[in-house]
């Protein structure tokens, strides 16, 4: 492997695992903030046991969200040094953003969350608990409105003085469309991670009968958060598709597994099997018009296949060697002015121009066959993305069904009777994981070739030190966040074995009430 | 504000993240260092992570801004240096990576093992990163191999081996002595019973190590080839690193302390901290507020007698990074100064606020009654 597949093997694994963690602290926060609300208006000591109980299953989580987020922050700078170079000027605002508005409030405020309950008044405390909460969303906001940019790079121009993109327009940047659409369907998948995990643990004690007064509760909440998430995911993953359909095209041509351009509106592809090397589908079954409504949200617009896209990219490609070819000339000679303007006439495509770097250094010298080679390396690969999303797209409705369930058995009060909802509910337990982790294997795999899509591919991204290093580097970080892993599941089935009373290390309170709020 | 003004600024604001770093995580980082030597019990070692439990998570986003920062105002910095240290990067990551998860992790099993074992790995996190920033430090004033192509690609012919050289080596003992000297003021002043009578005693050490360190560094750095501007360079340019001639002149890291002798003003404030320390170690909050000083002036001292380089090349002298060289663009700066004007000081205030709710010494007593609810 050459350093390009070392840094993204890296990158990927280092991201997947940094992901197993993050959905888990999202959702786990709001459910710990609602069940203090409960806790402080209701004055039942109970809820604030429920509160103390999860909250050590989320302080284990979060040691290893956090952890592996470090790596994060500085992989960009190691193994993608050009990619930092070349849009660091907008890239890494919201990063930085990120630190300084809301991880700062987030991880001061998880001090007081685990051991200030004696030192702050109840309201206080349950303020810091929902600061701790917010903040950790609005990190998620930050980091998917830099991610939101890499997908949908707005807001910004090629600077040749300075080889590099530079801000433009911040709040095109901030407002993206394309960010705002990825946070809330990432931040409702957070939602239904956490509710999932609270409602199969709970379902896990129920069934053996143990803890049932915290059982039921826990369930009930994440029943109700649950199912109001889990509707809003599908909802809003509609959101993102639409905006994938706006502005990437390859990527909702690949997840359809569309070869060529149908007449609108486009039907949509349920199962079938994609055919690389073919360019086709075999066996598909299709369902009329539904590609057309989710992508164009028309029935007009048709929505473009990948053979047609391909001939796009080609002709982008002519128009972004005509950039590239003005970019010498400025190098040459800063005071051209006429080349100046042609690059800026065409600069849009210069990152097409750019794929030939795959094929040949002097891209300027670029025959036909190497312009057909580049555009043909535009095509993501089909398979995983048509998989990952179907699967990813199933396990959502199964989520609305199951927290359907568990809010109807809620309403009528029989969570405990039926035990094949409650295997139903542990047994849903890692799903939550696999749906989030397909989603961001087909946003991120998606966009190849690209890592800023348009504007720069993945393999110029790189750094130019020692594969050898990189090798090395990645093999540690495999065997040293699966030995974490393991030392984390172990904790945390660990803590759910013993359950609330060994955790606290006293009897859970009774369900009654022991103090009451100034009526 | 000027591009130069707003370069100049970032500047500033370099160090102070760099400072707030090392003078607010720079005690957890010391008191790890101290772990295994000043607490011998498990109880002992449970009062000194507790000293720093309720605190480092946030003290550690320093560290994390301090990233985040330098990627937003000094983009090239952040590729050159991070992709140059490569391995010694990812060491430091994987020592910090230890932290958070030792710290969560320890306690919540009940065995000798388990928990001497993270006692070590502590230790580890707390001591390579305090080497490994002394090192990196060192090796800007050694300068690094490194040159950029037309396309502003960096080539570096940087190893492991080469950061390792004898200079950088003594700055990177001159911050672990600096750390250590800071985790013991602060175990000082929060610590009780046997785990402060032994701290009590390493203050001195670690003080005198510290100055001894600084002051070699400081001798040795005139015979090192400094970074020097032939010709006065644009400060309002765009940020391209390859408009500028630079030479290697012998002892020239020493000239802006020549040219504005205040500036002696910050190594004297590292000796000064490092001399309060040790005379005020009976009155633990005034010892801690000498200890915070030494980063003050000792990282100080570094940035003013880089100015205007932030990151030279010895190698390819010319291709080093400047402060008016290797910024973001001025519409990110401004932004970005507008968004720490705001919010820096929010941060400083309900950090100050969290420190004040956790006030008081850390007591043995204390743990074994409520142990569920302590680290």
């Amino acid at each position: 492997m050459d350093i390009v597949e070392l840094s993204r093997l890296q990158f990927a694994i280092t991201a997947l695992y940094h992901f197993l963690f993050v959905p888990l602290t999202l959702g786990l926060s709001i459910l710990l903030g609602i069940m203090e609300t409960v806790y402080v208006m209701s004055g039942r000591a109970i809820w604030r046991d429920m509160v103390k109980f999860w909250g050590t299953l989320f302080g284990i989580n979060f040691a290893m969200g956090v952890a592996t987020g470090l790596t994060m922050e500085f992989q960009f700078g190691t193994n993608w040094a050009y990619y930092s170079h070349y849009v660091g000027d907008v890239f890494g605002a919201p990063l930085a953003l990120e630190g300084l508005m809301a991880f700062f409030l987030e991880a001061t405020f998880v001090g007081l969350f685990f051991f200030a309950w004696d030192r702050l008044s109840r309201i206080q405390h349950l303020i810091a608990t929902w600061a701790l909460a917010i903040a950790t969303n609005f990190s998620a906001l930050w980091i998917l409105i830099a991610n939101g940019w890499m997908q949908y790079p707005v807001g910004a121009h090629f600077n040749v003085d300075t080889m590099r993109m530079e801000m433009t327009d911040f709040s095109a940047v901030l407002f993206n469309p394309v960010a705002q659409a990825k946070f809330v369907h990432t931040v409702s998948a957070g939602y239904v991670t956490g509710s999932v995990f609270v409602l199969a643990i709970s379902a896990y004690y129920l069934l053996r009968g143990r803890h049932r007064e915290l059982a039921r509760r826990s369930m009930t909440v994440a029943a109700s958060f649950g199912l109001a998430s889990a509707l809003s995911v599908v909802v809003l993953g509609d959101e993102s598709g639409y905006m994938a359909g706006l502005n990437q095209k390859m990527k909702i041509a690949a997840i359809e597994a569309m070869w060529n351009t149908e007449p609108a509106p486009a039907s949509f592809t349920v199962v079938g099997l994609p055919n690389l090397a073919g360019r086709k589908t075999e066996f598909a079954v299709k369902v009329p018009w539904v590609l057309g409504l989710i992508a164009t949200r028309s029935i007009d617009t048709p929505v473009p296949g990948i053979n047609q896209l391909v001939d796009i990219a080609a002709t982008r490609i002519k128009s972004g060697l005509v950039a590239y070819d003005a970019l010498l000339k400025v190098r040459q000679n800063p005071k051209d002015m006429a080349a100046r303007a042609t690059l800026d006439a065409h600069s849009a495509d210069l990152g097409y121009a750019l794929l030939l770097k795959h094929f040949r250094s002097d891209i300027q010298n670029a025959t036909p066959a190497d312009i057909a080679n580049a555009a043909a390396t535009t095509i993501p690969n089909v398979p995983v993305l048509f998989w990952s999303f179907r699967i990813m797209v199933g396990l959502g409705f199964w989520f609305i069904a199951l927290f359907g369930t568990a809010f109807w058995l809620a309403g009528w009060r029989r969570l405990e009777t039926h035990r094949s909802f409650l295997w139903a509910s542990l047994l849903t337990l890692p799903l939550p994981w696999l749906a989030a982790e397909l989603g961001w294997i087909v946003a991120e795999y998606g966009r190849q070739p690209w890592v800023i899509e348009d504007v720069l591919p993945t393999a110029l991204g790189v750094s130019s030190t020692d594969a050898g290093n990189v090798l090395f580097s990645l093999i540690g970080f495999a065997l040293f966040y699966s030995t974490l892993l393991a030392a984390d599941l172990y904790l945390l089935q660990k803590y759910i074995r013993l359950g609330p009373e060994e955790t606290l290390g006293r009897p859970v309170s009774a369900p009654s009430v022991t103090h009451a709020i100034g009526v | 504000m000027s591009y130069e003004l707003l370069r100049l600024t970032w500047w500033a604001l370099l160090g102070i993240l760099l400072i707030g770093f090392a003078a607010l995580d720079g005690f957890d980082l010391g008191a790890m260092i101290l772990l295994p030597f000043v607490a011998r019990s498990d109880i002992e070692r449970r009062v000194v992570i507790n000293t720093i439990g309720p605190v480092w998570e946030g003290n550690q986003v320093w560290f994390i801004l301090g990233g985040g920062a330098i990627f937003a105002a000094w983009p090239m910095l952040y590729a050159a240096s991070f992709s140059g240290f490569y391995l010694a990067m990812i060491l430091l990551l994987g020592a910090l990576i230890l932290r958070p998860v030792g710290i969560k992790f320890r306690s919540k099993v009940d065995d000798p093992n388990w928990r001497r074992s993270w006692d070590w790995l502590l230790f580890v996190s707390g001591l390579v990163p305090s080497l490994i920033f002394g090192v990196a430090i060192g090796n800007l004033f050694e300068g690094v191999r490194f040159s950029f192509d037309a396309d502003l690609r960096m080539h570096s012919t940087i190893t492991l081996l080469s950061l390792l050289n004898p200079f950088a080596l003594v700055v990177g003992l001159a911050s672990l002595a600096m750390i250590a000297l800071h985790g013991a003021c602060w175990l000082n002043l929060k610590a009780t019973g046997a785990v402060r009578a032994r701290v009590y005693g390493i203050i001195p050490a670690a003080a005198i190590a510290f100055a001894v360190l600084f002051a070699i560094a400081g001798f040795w750095v005139a015979q090192l080839n400094g970074a020097h501007l032939s010709v006065p360079m644009a400060h309002d340019a765009p940020s391209n690193p390859l408009m500028k001639t630079v030479a290697l002149i012998r002892g020239a890291w020493l000239m802006n302390f020549r040219g504005e002798p205040i500036l002696w003003a910050a190594p004297v404030l590292a000796f000064a901290g490092a001399l309060f320390a040790i005379l005020l170690r009976s009155r633990p909050g005034y010892a801690f507020i000498g200890s915070a000083l030494v980063p003050l002036g000792a990282i100080g001292t570094a940035g003013l007698s880089l100015f205007p380089f932030l990151l030279p090349s010895s190698s390819d002298p010319n291709a080093s990074l400047t402060v008016w060289d290797a910024s973001s663009s001025k519409l990110t700066l401004a932004i970005m100064l507008g968004a720490v004007a705001i919010f820096l000081p929010i941060v400083l205030a309900y950090t100050a606020w969290v420190y004040r709710v956790f006030k008081g010494p850390v007591k043995p007593e204390n743990i074994v009654s409520e142990s569920k609810s302590f680290y």
